[in-house]
Protein backbone atom coordinates (compact mmCIF):
# COMPACT_ATOMS: atom_id res chain seq x y z
CA UNK A 1 0.00 0.00 0.00
CA UNK A 2 2.82 2.50 1.45
CA UNK A 3 5.00 1.71 -2.41
CA UNK A 4 0.98 2.02 -4.06
CA UNK A 5 0.86 5.77 -4.73
CA UNK A 6 4.78 6.32 -5.59
CA UNK A 7 4.81 3.21 -8.34
CA UNK A 8 1.65 4.57 -10.05
CA UNK A 9 3.30 8.11 -9.80
CA UNK A 10 5.96 6.45 -11.59
CA UNK A 11 4.20 4.69 -13.89
CA UNK A 12 2.55 7.71 -15.45
CA UNK A 13 5.80 9.73 -15.82
CA UNK A 14 7.08 6.53 -17.59
CA UNK A 15 4.06 6.55 -19.51
CA UNK A 16 4.33 10.52 -20.34
CA UNK A 17 7.84 10.23 -20.87
CA UNK A 18 7.18 7.49 -23.69
CA UNK A 19 7.77 4.26 -22.43
CA UNK A 20 6.59 1.68 -24.29
CA UNK A 21 6.04 3.63 -27.74
CA UNK A 22 8.89 3.29 -30.49
CA UNK A 23 11.58 6.18 -30.24
CA UNK A 24 10.31 8.96 -32.34
CA UNK A 25 13.43 8.29 -35.15
CA UNK A 26 12.61 5.17 -35.96
CA UNK A 27 9.00 6.18 -36.80
CA UNK A 28 10.76 8.03 -39.90
CA UNK A 29 11.46 5.87 -42.85
CA UNK A 30 13.96 6.72 -45.89
CA UNK A 31 11.82 8.02 -47.88
CA UNK A 32 10.44 10.75 -45.16
CA UNK A 33 13.93 11.47 -44.78
CA UNK A 34 14.29 11.63 -48.04
CA UNK A 35 11.22 13.99 -48.42
CA UNK A 36 12.52 16.17 -45.54
CA UNK A 37 15.45 17.27 -46.45
CA UNK A 38 14.26 18.40 -49.70
CA UNK A 39 10.95 20.00 -48.04
CA UNK A 40 13.70 21.77 -45.75
CA UNK A 41 15.90 22.70 -49.31
CA UNK A 42 13.12 24.39 -50.99
CA UNK A 43 12.05 26.04 -47.76
CA UNK A 44 15.53 27.56 -47.10
CA UNK A 45 15.69 28.43 -50.87
CA UNK A 46 12.57 30.24 -50.66
CA UNK A 47 13.85 32.81 -48.71
CA UNK A 48 16.69 34.40 -50.85
CA UNK A 49 14.60 34.10 -53.74
CA UNK A 50 11.49 35.70 -52.76
CA UNK A 51 12.70 38.37 -50.09
CA UNK A 52 15.47 39.47 -52.52
CA UNK A 53 13.74 40.45 -55.30
CA UNK A 54 12.85 44.07 -54.22
CA UNK A 55 16.27 45.64 -54.78
CA UNK A 56 15.66 47.74 -57.36
CA UNK A 57 17.86 47.42 -60.66
CA UNK A 58 17.11 49.77 -63.17
CA UNK A 59 15.79 53.62 -62.99
CA UNK A 60 13.36 54.70 -65.57
CA UNK A 61 13.34 58.01 -66.95
CA UNK A 62 10.35 59.96 -68.80
CA UNK A 63 9.51 62.74 -70.00
CA UNK A 64 5.13 63.55 -70.31
CA UNK A 65 4.86 59.95 -69.18
CA UNK A 66 7.24 58.86 -73.22
CA UNK A 67 10.25 56.85 -71.95
CA UNK A 68 13.53 58.68 -72.30
CA UNK A 69 15.62 55.92 -71.12
CA UNK A 70 16.59 53.18 -69.05
CA UNK A 71 19.73 53.76 -66.84
CA UNK A 72 21.06 49.99 -65.03
CA UNK A 73 21.86 50.94 -61.67
CA UNK A 74 25.10 49.37 -61.70
CA UNK A 75 27.76 51.90 -62.24
CA UNK A 76 28.04 55.59 -61.67
CA UNK A 77 26.69 58.21 -64.22
CA UNK A 78 25.07 60.87 -64.79
CA UNK A 79 21.86 61.39 -67.51
CA UNK A 80 20.72 64.89 -69.08
CA UNK A 81 16.86 64.93 -69.48
CA UNK A 82 15.47 68.39 -71.47
CA UNK A 83 12.08 68.83 -70.67
CA UNK A 84 9.51 71.93 -70.50
CA UNK A 85 11.48 74.52 -68.72
CA UNK A 86 14.61 73.29 -69.00
CA UNK A 87 17.00 70.44 -68.11
CA UNK A 88 17.11 67.61 -65.02
CA UNK A 89 20.06 66.12 -64.37
CA UNK A 90 20.01 62.28 -63.04
CA UNK A 91 22.99 60.99 -60.90
CA UNK A 92 22.88 57.09 -60.93
CA UNK A 93 25.18 54.67 -58.81
CA UNK A 94 24.95 51.26 -57.62
CA UNK A 95 21.91 50.26 -56.43
CA UNK A 96 20.39 53.97 -56.11
CA UNK A 97 19.74 57.05 -58.18
CA UNK A 98 18.33 60.43 -57.95
CA UNK A 99 17.86 63.80 -59.65
CA UNK A 100 20.78 65.71 -59.16
CA UNK A 101 19.36 69.12 -60.48
CA UNK A 102 16.30 70.15 -61.82
CA UNK A 103 15.24 73.63 -62.98
CA UNK A 104 11.79 73.24 -61.43
CA UNK A 105 11.19 76.25 -58.68
CA UNK A 106 10.17 74.42 -55.66
CA UNK A 107 12.86 71.71 -56.12
CA UNK A 108 10.97 68.57 -54.56
CA UNK A 109 12.60 65.93 -56.77
CA UNK A 110 15.90 66.86 -56.02
CA UNK A 111 14.91 67.38 -52.41
CA UNK A 112 13.80 63.80 -51.97
CA UNK A 113 17.53 62.48 -52.29
CA UNK A 114 18.17 59.33 -53.20
CA UNK A 115 15.72 56.60 -54.61
CA UNK A 116 17.07 53.09 -53.18
CA UNK A 117 13.86 51.11 -53.16
CA UNK A 118 11.76 49.22 -56.44
CA UNK A 119 8.90 51.76 -57.61
CA UNK A 120 10.22 54.69 -55.98
CA UNK A 121 9.05 57.95 -57.46
CA UNK A 122 10.90 61.15 -57.84
CA UNK A 123 8.38 63.02 -59.76
CA UNK A 124 10.09 66.75 -61.46
CA UNK A 125 6.53 68.18 -62.71
CA UNK A 126 7.12 71.67 -63.68
CA UNK A 127 9.67 70.06 -66.23
CA UNK A 128 7.24 67.19 -66.87
CA UNK A 129 10.38 64.38 -65.63
CA UNK A 130 9.94 61.50 -63.57
CA UNK A 131 12.40 59.05 -62.35
CA UNK A 132 11.91 55.60 -61.15
CA UNK A 133 13.32 52.46 -60.05
CA UNK A 134 12.00 49.20 -61.51
CA UNK A 135 13.43 45.58 -60.78
CA UNK A 136 12.61 42.38 -60.47
CA UNK A 137 9.88 41.19 -57.86
CA UNK A 138 8.90 44.36 -57.04
CA UNK A 139 5.30 44.02 -58.02
CA UNK A 140 5.80 45.91 -61.24
CA UNK A 141 4.32 48.93 -61.03
CA UNK A 142 1.17 47.97 -59.28
CA UNK A 143 2.44 48.92 -55.91
CA UNK A 144 4.53 52.75 -55.95
CA UNK A 145 5.76 55.45 -53.81
CA UNK A 146 2.17 57.30 -54.61
CA UNK A 147 -0.11 54.91 -53.15
CA UNK A 148 2.68 53.82 -50.51
CA UNK B 1 -43.86 10.33 -26.01
CA UNK B 2 -44.91 10.43 -29.45
CA UNK B 3 -42.02 8.20 -31.51
CA UNK B 4 -40.06 10.46 -34.42
CA UNK B 5 -41.65 9.69 -37.78
CA UNK B 6 -38.09 10.74 -38.99
CA UNK B 7 -36.19 7.46 -39.19
CA UNK B 8 -32.19 8.26 -39.55
CA UNK B 9 -30.36 4.83 -39.33
CA UNK B 10 -26.97 5.12 -38.18
CA UNK B 11 -24.57 2.88 -39.33
CA UNK B 12 -21.25 1.83 -37.60
CA UNK B 13 -19.57 3.82 -40.25
CA UNK B 14 -21.47 7.14 -39.17
CA UNK B 15 -20.36 6.47 -35.59
CA UNK B 16 -16.73 5.39 -36.46
CA UNK B 17 -16.75 9.08 -38.39
CA UNK B 18 -18.17 10.86 -35.71
CA UNK B 19 -15.79 9.64 -32.86
CA UNK B 20 -13.25 10.90 -35.08
CA UNK B 21 -14.53 14.04 -36.36
CA UNK B 22 -15.06 14.96 -32.55
CA UNK B 23 -11.78 14.18 -31.43
CA UNK B 24 -10.75 16.01 -34.40
CA UNK B 25 -13.18 19.44 -33.30
CA UNK B 26 -11.79 19.20 -29.75
CA UNK B 27 -8.11 19.67 -31.07
CA UNK B 28 -9.39 22.59 -33.19
CA UNK B 29 -10.94 24.30 -30.65
CA UNK B 30 -8.42 23.75 -28.20
CA UNK B 31 -5.78 24.74 -30.84
CA UNK B 32 -8.15 28.36 -31.58
CA UNK B 33 -7.10 29.20 -27.58
CA UNK B 34 -3.63 29.68 -28.62
CA UNK B 35 -1.54 32.78 -29.60
CA UNK B 36 0.21 32.62 -33.14
CA UNK B 37 2.67 35.02 -34.33
CA UNK B 38 1.01 35.58 -37.65
CA UNK B 39 -2.49 35.14 -38.67
CA UNK B 40 -2.82 31.73 -40.46
CA UNK B 41 -0.03 30.08 -38.64
CA UNK B 42 -1.31 27.58 -36.28
CA UNK B 43 0.13 24.30 -35.61
CA UNK B 44 -2.64 21.95 -37.16
CA UNK B 45 -3.18 19.41 -34.67
CA UNK B 46 -6.36 17.74 -35.84
CA UNK B 47 -4.66 17.00 -38.65
CA UNK B 48 -3.24 14.33 -36.65
CA UNK B 49 -6.66 12.79 -36.71
CA UNK B 50 -7.10 13.27 -40.46
CA UNK B 51 -3.85 10.99 -40.68
CA UNK B 52 -4.71 8.56 -38.89
CA UNK B 53 -7.61 7.83 -40.52
CA UNK B 54 -6.37 8.24 -43.38
CA UNK B 55 -4.18 5.36 -42.37
CA UNK B 56 -6.68 3.38 -40.67
CA UNK B 57 -9.82 3.56 -42.73
CA UNK B 58 -9.11 5.23 -45.82
CA UNK B 59 -9.55 8.43 -48.02
CA UNK B 60 -13.02 9.01 -47.66
CA UNK B 61 -13.59 8.47 -44.10
CA UNK B 62 -10.30 11.02 -43.93
CA UNK B 63 -12.21 13.32 -46.20
CA UNK B 64 -15.49 13.17 -43.96
CA UNK B 65 -13.73 13.71 -40.89
CA UNK B 66 -11.59 16.93 -42.32
CA UNK B 67 -14.57 18.30 -43.78
CA UNK B 68 -16.77 17.75 -40.99
CA UNK B 69 -14.09 19.27 -38.35
CA UNK B 70 -13.39 22.29 -41.06
CA UNK B 71 -17.04 23.29 -40.70
CA UNK B 72 -18.40 21.85 -36.92
CA UNK B 73 -15.05 23.61 -35.45
CA UNK B 74 -15.57 27.06 -37.38
CA UNK B 75 -19.30 26.90 -36.07
CA UNK B 76 -17.96 26.46 -32.43
CA UNK B 77 -15.30 29.24 -32.21
CA UNK B 78 -17.44 31.44 -34.30
CA UNK B 79 -15.51 31.26 -37.58
CA UNK B 80 -18.80 29.83 -39.36
CA UNK B 81 -18.78 31.35 -42.88
CA UNK B 82 -16.10 34.06 -41.75
CA UNK B 83 -12.85 34.55 -44.11
CA UNK B 84 -11.15 31.83 -41.75
CA UNK B 85 -13.68 29.51 -42.83
CA UNK B 86 -12.97 29.27 -46.37
CA UNK B 87 -9.17 29.38 -45.76
CA UNK B 88 -9.25 26.28 -43.67
CA UNK B 89 -12.00 24.80 -45.71
CA UNK B 90 -9.76 25.28 -48.98
CA UNK B 91 -6.72 24.19 -47.19
CA UNK B 92 -8.73 21.24 -45.92
CA UNK B 93 -9.44 20.21 -49.60
CA UNK B 94 -5.78 21.05 -50.77
CA UNK B 95 -4.39 18.54 -48.20
CA UNK B 96 -6.86 15.78 -49.11
CA UNK B 97 -6.80 16.09 -52.30
CA UNK B 98 -2.49 15.54 -52.03
CA UNK B 99 -3.51 12.76 -49.74
CA UNK B 100 -5.10 11.11 -52.27
CA UNK B 101 -1.98 10.86 -54.13
CA UNK B 102 0.15 10.64 -51.17
CA UNK B 103 -1.45 7.40 -50.18
CA UNK B 104 0.13 5.99 -53.29
CA UNK B 105 3.52 6.28 -52.82
CA UNK B 106 5.58 3.01 -51.40
CA UNK B 107 4.72 2.53 -47.58
CA UNK B 108 7.97 0.63 -47.55
CA UNK B 109 9.84 3.87 -47.94
CA UNK B 110 7.25 6.34 -47.08
CA UNK B 111 5.17 7.12 -43.50
CA UNK B 112 2.84 9.46 -41.93
CA UNK B 113 5.35 12.03 -41.82
CA UNK B 114 5.80 12.02 -45.28
CA UNK B 115 2.10 12.21 -45.91
CA UNK B 116 2.18 15.40 -43.02
CA UNK B 117 4.53 17.58 -44.56
CA UNK B 118 3.30 17.01 -48.42
CA UNK B 119 -0.55 18.07 -46.50
CA UNK B 120 0.87 20.54 -44.98
CA UNK B 121 2.15 22.04 -47.91
CA UNK B 122 -0.92 21.70 -50.07
CA UNK B 123 -2.66 23.61 -46.83
CA UNK B 124 -0.65 26.92 -46.98
CA UNK B 125 -0.49 26.48 -51.46
CA UNK B 126 -4.45 26.26 -51.05
CA UNK B 127 -4.68 28.86 -48.58
CA UNK B 128 -2.10 31.27 -50.55
CA UNK B 129 -4.12 31.13 -53.91
CA UNK B 130 -7.37 31.78 -52.15
CA UNK B 131 -5.82 34.43 -50.17
CA UNK B 132 -3.94 36.06 -53.43
CA UNK B 133 -7.61 35.56 -55.67
CA UNK B 134 -10.19 37.13 -53.18
CA UNK B 135 -8.97 38.21 -49.87
CA UNK B 136 -5.69 40.09 -50.71
CA UNK B 137 -5.49 40.69 -54.14
CA UNK B 138 -2.26 41.75 -54.33
CA UNK B 139 1.15 39.87 -55.22
CA UNK B 140 2.53 41.04 -51.77
CA UNK B 141 0.78 38.18 -49.85
CA UNK B 142 3.43 35.99 -52.06
CA UNK B 143 6.32 37.14 -49.88
CA UNK B 144 4.33 35.56 -46.92
CA UNK B 145 5.63 32.32 -48.84
CA UNK B 146 8.46 31.65 -47.09
CA UNK B 147 7.15 31.95 -43.19
CA UNK B 148 4.15 29.78 -44.44
CA UNK B 149 6.38 26.81 -45.87
CA UNK B 150 8.47 27.10 -42.49
CA UNK B 151 6.01 26.17 -40.63
CA UNK B 152 4.36 23.23 -42.99
CA UNK B 153 7.74 21.80 -42.25
CA UNK B 154 8.08 21.97 -38.68
CA UNK B 155 4.60 21.45 -37.40
CA UNK B 156 3.73 19.22 -40.52
CA UNK B 157 6.62 17.03 -39.39
CA UNK B 158 5.86 17.37 -35.43
CA UNK B 159 2.37 16.02 -36.73
CA UNK B 160 3.24 13.39 -38.96
CA UNK B 161 5.49 12.26 -36.26
CA UNK B 162 2.75 11.95 -33.81
CA UNK B 163 0.32 10.21 -35.98
CA UNK B 164 3.05 7.61 -36.45
CA UNK B 165 3.46 7.37 -33.12
CA UNK B 166 -0.17 6.93 -32.30
CA UNK B 167 -0.18 4.23 -35.25
CA UNK B 168 2.50 2.14 -34.19
CA UNK B 169 1.44 1.61 -30.84
CA UNK B 170 -1.63 -0.73 -31.05
CA UNK B 171 -3.00 0.62 -27.55
CA UNK B 172 -2.59 4.11 -28.17
CA UNK B 173 -5.44 6.52 -28.43
CA UNK B 174 -7.63 3.82 -26.89
CA UNK B 175 -10.94 6.48 -27.42
CA UNK B 176 -9.72 6.19 -30.82
CA UNK B 177 -9.39 2.63 -31.03
CA UNK B 178 -12.79 1.58 -29.84
CA UNK B 179 -14.71 2.94 -32.86
CA UNK B 180 -12.62 1.10 -35.27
Amino acid sequence: MSGSVPDGLGELLARAGGAGHPPWLTLLKPGDWALLLAAALLVAASYPLLWSGSAADRAIVKRDGQLVTELALNAPRKYEVTGVIGTTVIEVQPGRARVLSDPGPRQYCVQQGWLTRVNAVAICAPNHVTLQLSGRGGGNGSHDTLNY
Amino acid sequence: MTRSTIELPVTADDYRIARYAAAAIALTVAEAALPSPLPGIKPGLANIIVLVVLARHGWTDAAWVSLLRVVAGSLVIGQFLAPGFFLALTGALGSLAVLGLARHLPPRFFGPVSASVLAAFAHIGGQLVLARLWLVPHDGVIYLLPLFATAALVFGTINGLVAARLLAVPGAAPFLLKAG
